[in-house]
């Protein structure tokens, strides 16, 4: 039923909640992000143009194929990740347009688009045929397993919270009736800091930019890629950093279609800006350590209040 | 300025507003190296004209050679040349990079980075003030 209205269809991908809209408020927020860390440092920063200005002159680059990589997974895996991301926003943004219209199951569906864009990193590494590139992959590799485990506990602390619902349009239905799912109890506020700890690690930003890490990695996976890829790739980066607090917003903060998303979105921008301004990056076997031991002991805490009823 | 005839106006803007550099030492005494990191620095704060330190050659639009080239330099400066994507801008940094500077005639060195690839802009200087570097990557976007 979400994708139903023939011609609409095009509009709602390409245009609304897909590509163009998700790409310029990810831009934006790029810029934001951008901005805040240069003040917090006691630059000027960047104008407001330059993620703009950044992907124009990608697009205008020499693509370079190294020699000896996998040449069809080298160049096609960015086109997953990014078509990933334009699905993910255009299925969230819809499911809160119109919460009956989204169908059984689709959290599972969006957690598995939420997966594809670190699987382009990892694929995309390993196909360059860099050692540099292998590295981070094998890095992004760790970082997953390690950031998955917190984050679906939290998403299985809402399911149990409302009586097992499994559609974004079902769990916001919940919401419109029963108030916000984070008011609804000590299990749902732990869940939503556990999310709030994943929206970093899944970004590859702050302390967990463990597989970029431009100082001894030189950009790992990316390392290779130049031109439209590299473009693609920072692209899709930047919608995600729209369209995962969005995910998470519409998770626990009822629905998004209201003005009041914005300031709520601007905050936990800001707090992903703040922690990656003050932390150092951690190492691969601390960040496995923190986010399996503290924060998926506090997810499964949290599960458990929520099969009390709390 | 390789392969310029070929950009559009807006490849042209988006290299003018965003030139990403890379940094390659191919003999240099230290000191310009020092000196392209001071201009780095937040105090003078270069994002501001869109310019970033990048790890990867692959990215970078702008080169900056430092020091005269040395025999044993010369076949990593032409390989990061080649995998630099093009188009790209080629600065000499520092009197050695530019002339040879107190290197030329030693027995180790091939000469002057102009006499190896294409250089677009030369910034003399023994090392250079981080001021005269800006000024230098303002003269090379100019050059777009
Ligand atoms: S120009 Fe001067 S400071 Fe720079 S590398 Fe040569 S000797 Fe060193």
């Amino acid at each position: 039923m979400l994708f139903s209205h023939g011609l609409m269809d095009i509009f709602y991908l390409v245009i609304f909640p897909g590509f163009i809209f998700t790409m310029t408020i990810g831009l934006l927020s790029t810029q934001i992000d951008r901005k805040i860390s240069a003040r917090l440092q006691w630059r000027v920063g960047p104008p407001w143009y330059q993620p703009f200005a950044d992907v124009v002159k990608l697009l205008g680059k020499e693509i370079i194929i190294p020699e000896g990589s996998n040449k069809i997974s080298f160049l096609l895996i960015p086109f997953v990740g990014f078509a990933a991301v334009i699905l993910l926003s255009t299925m969230i943004w819809l499911a809160n347009i119109y919460p009956d219209s989204s169908f059984v199951g689709d959290l599972i569906v969006i957690i598995y688009l939420l997966y594809l864009p670190s699987i382009a990193l990892i694929i995309g590494g390993s196909a360059s045929r860099n050692p540099f590139g292998a590295l981070g992959a094998s890095r992004e590799m760790k970082l997953m397993l390690a950031y998955e485990l917190p984050f679906l506990l939290a998403t299985f602390t809402i399911v149990v919270k409302n009586g097992g619902i499994i559609s974004l349009g079902g769990i916001l239905n919940y919401q419109a009736s029963n108030g916000a799912m984070i008011t609804q109890g000590a299990s749902c506020i732990i869940a939503f800091i556990v999310a709030l700890f994943y929206i970093p690690a899944k970004l590859g930003e702050g302390p967990f930019d463990i597989a970029e890490a431009e100082t001894e990695l030189a950009s790992g996976p990316l390392i290779e890629y130049s031109g439209v890829t590299l473009a693609i790739f920072k692209l899709t980066k930047s919608m995600l950093l729209f369209t995962v607090p969005i995910f998470i917003l519409s998770l626990f903060a009822k629905n998004i279609w209201t003005p009041w998303t914005i300031l709520w979105y601007l905050l936990i921008l800001f707090f992903i800006i703040l922690i990656k301004n003050t932390n150092p990056r951690l190492r691969i076997d601390q960040a496995l350590k923190l986010l399996w031991f503290p924060l998926s002991g506090l997810s499964l805490a949290g599960i458990i209040l929520a099969a009390v009823g709390l | 300025m390789s392969d310029n005839h070929k950009l559009t106006d807006m490849s042209r803007w988006g290299l003018k507003k965003s030139p990403w550099a890379f940094h390659l030492s191919t003999g240099s005494c230290n000191n310009c190296d020092i000196e392209l990191l001071d201009a780095l620095t937040p105090r003078f704060d270069v994002e501001r004209f869109g310019i970033l330190l990048v790890g990867s050659p692959r990215h970078a639009d702008i080169l900056f050679v430092t020091g005269i080239v040395t025999v044993q330099a010369l076949p990593r400066l032409i390989h990061v040349y080649n995998q630099i994507a093009k188009p790209c801008l080629v600065i000499a940094l520092g009197t050695c990079a530019c002339t040879g500077g107190i290197f030329d005639g030693s027995y180790h060195q091939i000469g002057p980075v102009d006499k190896i690839i294409p250089v677009d802009v030369y910034i003399p200087g023994c090392p250079p003030k981080p001021e005269a570097i800006i000024s230098g990557v303002v003269k090379a976007l100019a050059k777009i």
